[in-house]
């Protein structure tokens, strides 16, 4: 049946979470406004600035372009699951040891795209470049960093976890 | 903004989105939404009811097929940008498609956005629907009526406008099989990579002798639709690039990227580099 109002049942940062929720609610507003998980940013509500990036199904993704109600029994992260679990724990000291971040409002969606080519490096035993890294946060927006020191600071992080593993 | 209420259901099968379609004249289709969550955010749409086909099976292949002694590319509507970007059957034998994902939008945009539904929405700015019209793909559809095949030179219409009918489904697309004489080339300006573009083009070819034959330029940002350049076609066939820029015939509005003069100039200049492209073995 189409409704304007649904149930939906999902696990949230590894936690199962059952809601009612209207239809036109967006991923990124439920998780915030119905799950207090605010480290998920609003910007722009279009797409365009990343902010909202978290990741569904293993895959990052924009919050605001998806519905709640499409993640019924889907897998979502966001960045307090990731921060909690550890998952990004030398990213953040990176970011801050380089001065990645100013008012930090672009920082989760940042952290969690970033993750994301860190992985896909990882699994295929390469280090990105740095022209690489740029191409993969082009879709986030940083307006007070001018993003070369985000850019060092995943580059570092790549490099680290390239290492440790060799 | 929020986008204003509407009504959602999952659609079980074709046949439930098509009978659905049928009795909400203002009903949309919700494949990866990348485009449609947008607009509806923005309150440039309102429609009562989404019809998510996320859940109807078997759309989301790739495979390449033979029809008739030829060989095509086979890909299912509900196909991801990220699927795709990273098929191998797609970066052997659809190279062109191949080189334009990394184009399409951002990572996180790509593991959600489907190609047929770029396809479907004919944004005249975006990168499938002018790779379908220089592949000279075809263009699958359901309806009340049955299935319908449609050639992409009779797909696309006008702005936002394609020959899908108002309660037609895309279930895929084709698009012939690249074979050692195939070429290809595609290129495109934005402001910031992953942008809508400035001008863009995709090209194919076939490998003539020395030259170039079957020419096929489909430029996009430059009209309400995808756009052939049939006289620079000709000359570049006829092995002459700088002809071929001089024969361009587009006409571009202007909008908020760039002034007509901008746009026609930028075509010019990726032309010469697709030419170059479509030169190189492969």
């Amino acid at each position: 049946m189409a409704e304007l109002i649904m149930d939906i049942t999902l696990t949230v940062n590894g936690e199962p979470v059952s809601e009612r929720v209207e239809a036109r609610k967006t991923l990124v507003d439920f998780v915030r406004d119905d799950l207090g998980l605010t480290g998920s940013h609003v910007g722009c509500e279009h797409g365009v600035c990343g902010a909202c990036t978290m990741r569904v199904d293993g895959e990052i993704v924009r919050g605001c372009l998806m519905l709640a109600v499409q993640c019924d029994g889907a897998t979502v992260e966001t960045i307090e699951g990731l921060s909690d679990q550890g998952e990004v724990a030398d990213l953040q000291a990176a970011f801050e040891q380089r001065n990645a971040l100013q008012c930090g409002f672009c920082t989760p969606g940042m952290v969690t795209a970033a993750q994301a080519i860190l992985l896909q490096a990882k699994a295929s035993g390469t280090v990105p470049s740095r022209e690489e890294i740029r191409e993969h946060i082009s879709g986030n927006y940083c307006r007070c960093t001018g993003y070369h020191a985000i850019v060092d600071a995943v580059e570092t992080v790549a490099k680290a976890r390239a290492g440790a593993k060799a | 903004m929020k986008p204003a209420p509407f009504a959602y259901h999952k659609a079980a099968s074709l046949a439930d989105a098509i009978a659905l379609l049928g009795q909400h004249s203002d009903a949309r289709l919700l494949a990866g939404g990348q485009s449609l969550i947008a607009t509806l955010n923005m309150r440039l749409s309102a429609p009562t009811l989404l019809i998510d086909i996320n859940g109807i099976a078997g759309l989301a292949e790739i495979a390449v097929q033979d029809r008739a002694g030829k060989s095509f590319v086979e890909i299912g509507a509900l196909v991801r940008h990220a699927q795709a970007e990273r098929s191998d059957l797609i970066a052997r034998h659809a190279p062109l498609i191949a080189r334009a994902m990394p184009f399409i939008a951002h990572p996180a945009i790509r593991t959600r956005g489907t190609l047929g539904g770029s396809i479907a929405f004919a944004d005249p700015a975006a990168e499938m629907p002018a790779c379908l019209l220089a592949l000279d793909g075809e263009v699958d559809a359901q309806g009340p009526d049955g299935k319908s095949t449609i050639k992409a030179a009779d797909y696309f219409q006008g702005l936002y406008e394609t020959a899908l009918g108002s309660q037609d489904v895309l279930t895929g697309f084709r698009v012939p099989a690249a074979d050692k004489d195939s070429r290809f080339g595609f290129a495109e300006l934005a402001r910031r990579h992953g942008d809508y573009a400035i001008v863009g083009l995709a090209a194919s070819a076939r490998a003539h002798g020395a030259g170039l034959a079957d020419v096929r330029l489909a430029f996009f940002g430059v009209g309400n639709t995808p756009l052939r350049a049939e006289k620079s076609e000709a000359a570049l066939a006829a092995g002459d690039i700088e002809a071929a820029v001089a024969a361009l015939d587009l006409d571009p509005h202007d909008d908020i990227q760039a002034t007509p003069e901008v746009k026609k100039h930028l075509a010019g200049v990726l032309l010469r580099r697709v030419a170059a492209q479509l030169m190189e073995a492969r």
